[in-house]
């Protein structure tokens, strides 16, 4: 195999960062943003959960026979990015909700010229 | 909300089988896989299976907001309060070696305690988040 | 018991946060949350006179020794930040009852002084921890409490500044994650003296720098350092009163904390500012920020806004000051983040006032208040002083260091920008100053003096300004023990 592909997990983290970061920068829908949001940070998950793996590694469950076991620490951290990540979202999701019943709309465009005329 | 007879037979099944696996998860948890995040996701998807068939109202009369609420606030309270217990026995923040009479069993109650507590918290939190933006949305 | 102080100015505000919650009214809320500020103001205290002492102190949570477990680590720098973060909270608590008290809805005050508190942790335990991944968690503690407080303002416009605020300081924490990701990767430590211990024979890989990029950048965005700063003016606009002189005078600081851990102690000074062009990127980027910055808030409408402006200019500051890579560069950088702390929580505190009685903070609303209100405007025009850097206020002895560093490297530049940022800063207060003092009211009746609820804590700021600016041996003292340890010149 091309040895650069040998690692495409992190192809597809990058990719995947892009996407969302794109999303989050590009929509005008405060909605589609907190997907884009949540698309970029799951990007960063699958680098951590990445940078766990070992080679032929077992789950890490002491097991009688097996010597390599996965890295789990960045799983457990990963866990608690994820757990962040969740609030995060209802914090936003909660904001754009409230947002919708202060303005009548949630498009930023929209938003930013009611601002303006304030 | 239109009513289903199918739907709600079957959840009137899911739901105990559910809370049942949650709770499996959360005992489970220090032994192989598993803990008290999944555990109370789990838990919570319970109510809002709830939720989704009988209505929100229907939810709020079995799992009222402010003890959601409360109960978000004791799982924290546990978590940190042990803690505070091992401080007490003379020990570092959140070393439950003293709080079993071997550090073994310590660590085992200790860890028990802790996932006992982020698994109320997490589930009553999930469980909050659906009830009140159901509301929300609705009105 | 005196060891575990180390955690307990962190699980203290943490475990009241979820006890607020089970509160009802606002008196017992308000009660408990201050008495909470307070223990943690006097374990700061504690905890700064043991540093002096011990130098360094280290505390293994859950007994789980560094660097497996998680470290508690204090010296000198992170002492100091937890000083600011909780004198700060000890003077804003009392205030907050009457000023929130009546900019956000009663049934929202527990959950309010709950978010205060957990900003708090938050802060403080940013500023306690050895953990490089702990350093996240923290940051997004303070993070979604912070939004959450600013959402609470009564202008519609604060939810969208909240909104605004939560996209930006998620990207740059998410920007935090993939840098530690990547240091964890290189070394498979996240330990802070051991990651400083490990880099060095890493330092030049490819790896090693895109994460000090992700890391700067997303640090960057927390400190609002020009061009990272969009969030900031609107956060602080139209967060409740009590909210903005918190998170102002908190929060950028302790972003500029985390910066200065990260360049000095982790990476080193060698790889940031030798290997890396930090030392030039940064420096421009902090002058065009006191320039700009400053340059804007001379033609704000709002006088919260003005000094949210100003509040970009003095990151500025900040930045410049670490920027330069020398103990007294970095003595100034951390004087200044102690000084502008004590002098914006004044200013903005004194702006609550103003809006508790007037209600509101456009400039041309405060006409006539010289006169009116002259305490609580005696307190703003002190502010404003230790703000330009007038002698005996606070605002000069960490300007008088920051030039004294920039001469000691021969940047004439800097000295002019800085002296212009100051002039611009003279124009922006005096023009505040003015108004208040020299215009009479037209549509107003003569209102009265505020309460001393709210008087008498900004007032004990606005005395700190002036206290530091003349008794300066303790501030100079734990700064200069703290660069110096941070560059590794220690004794």
């Amino acid at each position: 195999m091309i040895p650069e592909l040998a690692l495409y997990n992190y192809w597809i983290v990058i990719a995947l960062m892009m996407v969302g970061l794109y999303t989050v920068i590009s929509r005008g829908n405060l909605v589609k943003k907190l997907v884009g949001l949540n698309i970029f940070q799951t990007a960063v998950f699958f680098l951590y959960i990445s940078l766990g793996f070992v080679l032929e590694g077992a789950a890490p469950i002491l097991t009688e026979g097996v010597e390599v076991y996965s890295n789990p620490l960045p799983h457990v951290l990963i866990l608690t990015a994820i757990v962040v990540g969740v609030a995060t979202t209802a914090l936003g999701l909660a904001l754009v909700l409230r947002i919708k019943e202060a303005y009548g709309t949630v498009d930023e465009d929209q938003l930013q010229r009611m601002d303006n005329e304030a | 909300m239109h009513d289903s007879l199918i739907l709600r037979v079957v959840a009137k099944f899911l739901i105990p089988v559910i809370v049942l696996f949650g709770l499996y998860v959360v005992f489970h948890g220090k032994l192989g896989p598993g803990g008290a995040f999944q555990a109370g996701v789990i838990l919570a998807s319970a109510l809002i299976v709830h939720m989704l068939v009988f209505g929100p109202d229907e939810t709020r009369r079995v799992a009222p907001v402010a003890v959601l609420r409360g109960l978000a606030a004791v799982g924290v309270l546990l978590y940190g309060g042990t803690g505070l217990i091992s401080l007490a026995l003379g020990a570092n923040y959140l070393d439950y070696n003293p709080i079993g009479s071997t550090p073994v069993s310590g660590q085992y109650f200790g860890i028990l305690l802790v996932e006992i507590g982020v698994c109320i918290t997490v589930a009553s939190t999930m469980a909050l988040l659906a009830l009140l933006f159901a509301e929300r949305v609705r009105t | 018991m005196s060891v575990h102080l180390q955690v307990l100015i962190v699980v203290i505000p943490l475990l009241a946060a979820p006890l607020l919650v089970l509160l009802r009214g606002a008196t017992a809320p308000w009660a408990l949350a201050t008495a909470v500020s307070w223990s943690v103001l006097a374990i700061a205290l504690w905890l700064v006179a043991e540093v002096q002492v011990h130098g360094q102190l280290s505390y293994a949570l859950g007994g789980w020794a560094a660097p497996w477990g998680i470290e508690y680590r204090l010296d000198a720098a992170n002492a100091m930040v937890q000083l600011l973060v909780a004198m700060v909270a000890a003077v804003v608590l009392p205030y907050a009852r009457l000023s929130a008290g009546r900019e956000v809805d009663p049934e929202q005050q527990p959950g309010m002084y709950a978010a205060m508190m957990l900003l708090l942790a938050g802060l403080l335990g940013i500023s306690a921890t050895g953990d490089a991944f702990n350093v996240f968690v923290f940051l997004e503690i303070s993070s979604l409490s912070t939004y959450t407080l600013i959402a609470l303002g009564r202008d519609r416009r604060a939810l969208t500044s909240a909104f605004r605020y939560l996209i930006m300081g998620t990207i740059g924490a998410t920007f935090f994650l993939i840098g530690v990701g990547l240091l964890y990767a290189l070394t498979g430590t996240l330990n802070m003296a051991d990651l400083a211990e490990r880099l060095p024979a890493v330092a030049s890989t490819r790896t090693a720098h895109t994460a000090a990029a992700f890391l700067v950048v997303g640090i960057c965005l927390k400190l609002a350092l020009f061009p990272l700063h969009l969030w900031l003016p609107n956060a602080y606009t139209y967060a409740p009163s009590a909210v903005t002189a918190l998170v102002a005078a908190t929060a950028t600081k302790v972003a500029a904390y985390v910066l200065i851990r990260f360049l000095y102690t982790i990476f080193g000074i060698h790889f940031s500012f030798g290997e890396l062009p930090l030392s030039q990127i940064l420096m421009v980027l902090a002058v065009i920020g006191m320039l700009v910055a400053s340059a804007v808030a001379i033609r704000q409408p709002d006088a919260k806004r003005l000094l949210a402006y100003s509040s970009i200019a003095q990151v500025g500051y900040i930045t410049l000051g670490l920027a330069l890579g020398s103990v007294l560069g970095l003595t100034a950088a951390l004087l200044h983040m102690f000084n502008h702390a004590l002098m914006k929580g004044a200013l903005f505190m004194a702006l609550g006032c103003i809006a508790w009685r007037v209600g509101s903070t456009r400039v041309d609303q405060l006409k006539g208040l010289g006169r009116d209100m002259p305490w609580t405007m005696a307190a703003f025009v002190v502010g404003g002083l230790s703000l330009i850097g007038v002698p005996l206020t606070v605002g000069f002895i960490s300007k008088w260091y920051l030039i004294l560093a920039a001469l000691e490297q021969g940047w004439w530049v800097l000295i002019a920008a800085i002296v212009i940022s100051s002039l611009m800063a003279v124009v922006y207060i005096w023009r505040i100053v003015e108004i208040a003092w020299f215009q009479q009211s037209e549509s107003r009746d003569h209102t009265r003096e505020v309460p001393l609820g709210l008087l008498l804590p900004t007032w004990l700021l606005a005395l700190a300004n002036l206290w530091f600016g003349i008794d300066t041996r303790l501030t100079i003292g734990i700064a200069d023990q703290a660069a110096r340890a941070l560059i590794g010149s220690a004794p």
